[in-house]
């Protein structure tokens, strides 16, 4: 295989990493409200991401150098090109980060409802946004002889794009309501289930829809296997959450995820980000790519590494399998007044 | 150059973000290990006098450490967003110590801290120590391959032009790693960074053995934490020095405008002096420099008092000589004062901790007054302000250029700053966001601010209670008044086993946010 081929598989790998774990971040966040009546029930959920969510994000950081490392030319479009929805992408995770540590450092009602929207409203944003993003990638923009984007911001909320929106941030719900029902105990747990049964339908709908619109219009043969492990996964989540094996139910959200993002990308090789105005002025694995020596020290770096990060990161969910519920949460301390 | 064009604005919105971020870095990572030290030394010891000294500077740590995650990721982004042109020329070379960083520390410092905030009463202790001596190591890690990516821009090493793609092209990965430049910034920025947190460690015991009459325990401890910060503090001041000349040195060989432009000295000289201050417009005219130390600028680059130091109008002309027509000086202003900013301030810090030495060992007691508990606490600052202006002279020195060139290497490897911008973005859009990142970012800095002073205020009591009250006093928390008290030690843990993770009965979280 080209090494070029393999990163762009390395990428399309990476951002299943960070959409799978980040996904039910965000899912647990859009669903704060909704799902957590009261203050413990909201600090019962985010407890079941608070020690991991963090290294979640890290997939981000790694998703976007390894663009740069391996693709400088895509990095560069993508991200001056996409600049208005990578902004507000910035903003709404700087808010939501600096939400979950803040939110518990002062005994305020208040104070704790105001971050709570920062963590709802920071989770909504980008799983509507990362959608519409890669949407939009597959589908192809503008993109004129220097490969700037000459679109504007409306050029990406086309129909496309749009469901592509919609579908993210509905599979990312699902994501999230499996994850709180395996995470949880009591009330919250009962309440994720009938959220996922509720949400399942329209993933399976809205997801098959997106899928299947781009599979018809730009995927391969191989492509189909995606398409169908992606709607086939829904279905078996929707049954395993019906018949509570959330552990299923929950590894099936992950599967349809990684499907989802497979077949985009897969029928996107060999271009990274085609232009709409001209196929010549295409960005491809080939044109976007650094050279042979960077992307073999680069190979080099992630084949060692990245073992070594997934052996670690499994473990913290090893340390932190266990379900909590308010009962579990520490007892309301001795609030301290300070003089 | 306009005011409200996009490339001031991405310079604009360049410095003030990463001058921002660069306000919770060195404290990150100069208290992670301060904090794993504290942590280590209760383990060995047992005294719970350092186990109030880790929880009460560990939820100071991570009270600064989340601001730093946030934002941490708009530098990666903004490469991209703002600066494409630049991100295609140097993506080759630049984008792998940055991919680097993401998979070798920013996963180790992330998953282990989580692992450090959520283990208490989960992990073995000894497991536990070793998760914040990880995440402790995966930020002085981060800290080298940013170090090894500013450097490359400082002094392109490992790397030529490539005329058919119009970009620089890396070669030889190990030399960018081992940059001289790398070399030399790093144990200087890493100085920085433990000094700030010792300084901040100090600062902060000082002010609560001198205003809060602490616990016997606590009185303990604060005493402890004082010394090591002072010393800290001392051996840090030396170690900025010291790799502060071997900059120097670097510096005059590889960035000889920069250089000059740090002293603005616009003739070359022997024997060049180094100003205390100017008085007048360095840039404009070539006498205002007042009280030049003879011979000082000359040694600091060459180790020779005698050395001739090339000026800015001689340096312009050799410039104009290899790269053609233009103005190659930086602001000589700005370069000028930030140079001195940062050694004035930097020395304020190790003045301070120096005398506190001296006055501990003659008086052997704490001052009592009030003034002595604000000094204590406003030198907490300066590092702060010393280390942006070294950074503000690094990057200013190097302008105009993004990536300077190697006088000894590729020299088609280089870029204009006016260049690098991004030629897709309108102006416009560069003034939202980088207006909403200022204001966002003034308005969280706001806020962790006033969590510092309320976490600092109250003490290590609060810190080990895990929450302060509110303003409007309601006491306890909402929901959950129907639950029983805890235990009272609940920071107590089991020695050795974790508790059961099968069991579903209630067994309480040590800690949860």
């Amino acid at each position: 295989m080209e090494l070029t081929t393999f990163w762009f598989a390395t990428i399309a790998v990476l951002w299943i990493g960070y959409f799978f774990l980040e996904g039910f971040d965000f899912g647990v966040g859009m669903l704060l409200h909704p799902l957590g009546r009261n203050d413990a029930e909201r600090r019962v959920m985010i407890n079941t991401i608070g020690p991991v969510w963090d290294g979640n994000e890290v997939w981000l950081l790694t998703a976007g150098g390894a663009m740069f490392a391996a693709f400088p030319n895509w990095y560069a479009t993508l991200f001056s090109g996409f600049y208005l929805p990578l902004f507000l992408i910035l903003l709404a995770l700087i808010f939501r980060g600096v939400a979950f540590e803040y939110r518990g450092k002062i005994d305020n009602p208040r104070w704790r409802a105001r971050w709570d929207l920062a963590i709802a409203v920071g989770s909504w944003v980008p799983a509507v946004l990362w959608g519409v993003a890669f949407a939009n990638i597959v589908r192809g923009v503008p993109i004129d002889a220097n490969g700037d984007f000459t679109g504007t911001l409306f050029t990406l909320l086309n129909p496309f794009g749009l469901l592509g929106g919609v579908v993210t941030a509905t599979l990312f719900i699902l994501h999230g309501a499996n994850f709180l029902s395996l995470k949880t105990v009591g009330d919250v747990r009962q309440r994720a289930n009938r959220v996922a049964q509720a949400a399942a339908p329209v993933a399976v709908v809205g997801g098959g829809a997106f899928l299947l619109w781009n599979q018809l219009e730009r995927g391969s043969g191989w492509t189909w296997v995606p398409v169908v492990a992606t709607a086939a996964a829904l279905v078996i989540g929707t049954i395993a959450g019906r018949r509570e094996l959330e552990g299923i139910a929950f590894i099936a959200t992950g599967v349809a995820i990684a499907g989802a993002v497979i077949s985009l990308f897969g029928s996107l090789y060999p271009d990274v980000m085609p232009s709409t105005t001209d196929p010549a002025y295409s960005l491809t694995v080939e044109n976007a790519s650094s050279t042979d020596y960077t992307l073999r020290v680069m190979t080099g770096v992630a084949v060692v590494m990245t073992p070594i990060v997934l052996l670690y990161q499994g473990w913290t969910y090893w340390v932190f399998r266990k379900r909590i519920g308010p009962q579990h949460l520490p007892a309301p301390p001795r609030p301290f007044v300070h003089s | 150059m306009h005011a409200l064009d996009a490339l001031s604005l991405a310079r604009w919105q360049f410095g003030i973000t990463t001058v921002y971020h660069f306000i919770m870095v060195p404290l990150t990572i100069g208290l992670s290990m301060l904090v794993a030290w504290f942590h280590t030394r209760w383990y060995r010891h047992g005294d719970e006098a350092d186990l109030r000294l880790t929880k009460f500077f560990g939820k100071l740590f991570l009270i600064n450490f989340a601001m730093g995650v946030v934002t941490g990721i708009v530098q990666e982004f903004q490469f991209g967003m703002n600066w494409s042109v630049y991100s295609r020329f140097v993506g080759d070379v630049f984008g792998a110590p940055l991919a680097m960083e993401a998979l070798v520390a920013f996963f180790l410092e992330s998953t282990f801290l989580g692992l450090w905030i959520f283990g208490w009463g989960r992990l073995s202790p000894r497991l536990h120590l070793a998760t914040i001596w990880a995440a402790a190591i995966g930020t002085w890690l981060s800290a080298y391959f940013i170090v090894a990516a500013n450097s490359w821009m400082q002094h392109p090493v490992g790397a030529s032009y490539n005329p058919d793609t119009g970009r620089a092209e890396l070669n030889d990965i190990v030399a960018v790693l081992t940059n001289s430049t790398t070399l030399a910034a790093y144990p200087h920025v890493i100085s920085g960074a433990v000094l700030t947190a010792a300084v901040f460690v100090a600062g902060i015991s000082a002010w609560q053995l001198i205003r809060r009459h602490p616990s016997d325990v606590d009185r303990r401890g604060f005493r402890r934490a004082m010394r090591l910060g002072l010393w800290v503090t001392i051996v840090a001041g030396i170690g900025l020095a010291v790799s502060g000349h071997f900059q120097t040195r670097l510096m005059f060989e590889q960035q000889p405008m920069k250089m000059a432009a740090a002293e603005a000295l616009c003739e070359t000289e022997e024997g060049a002096g180094l100003s205390v201050f100017a008085i007048g417009d360095v840039s404009q005219e070539c006498d205002v420099r007042s009280l030049v130390i003879p011979g000082l600028v000359s040694f600091l680059a060459t180790d020779d008092f005698n050395a001739t130091i090339p000026g800015v109008i001689d340096t312009q002309a050799q410039y104009q000589e290899l790269f053609g027509p233009g103005d190659y000086r930086p602001n000589l202003v700005v370069t000028y004062w930030s140079f001195r900013a940062m050694i004035g301030i930097g020395l304020v810090s190790v003045f301070a901790a120096t005398a506190a030495l001296i006055w501990l060992r003659v008086k052997e007691t704490m001052p009592t007054s009030v003034w002595a508990g604000r000094l204590a606490i406003a030198v907490i600052f300066t590092p702060f302000v010393g280390n942006a202006a070294g950074w503000i002279f690094t990057e200013m020195g190097r302008q105009p250029w993004v990536v300077a060139p190697n006088l000894a290497g590729d020299l088609e490897i280089r870029l204009l700053t006016a260049d690098a911008v991004s030629t897709s973005v309108a102006g416009w859009t560069v003034l939202i966001s980088m207006v909403t990142f200022t204001l966002v970012y003034g308005a969280l800095g706001v806020i962790e601010l006033i969590l510092l002073k309320r976490y600092v205020e109250a003490g290590p009591d609060a810190a080990v209670a895990g929450i302060l009250a509110g303003d409007d006093g309601d006491g306890g928390s909402t929901a959950d008044d129907d639950q029983p008290p805890g235990p009272e030690d609940r920071d107590d843990w089991p020695d050795g086993s974790p508790p059961s993770n099968e069991s579903d009965d209630a067994e309480r979280l040590v800690f949860a946010y």
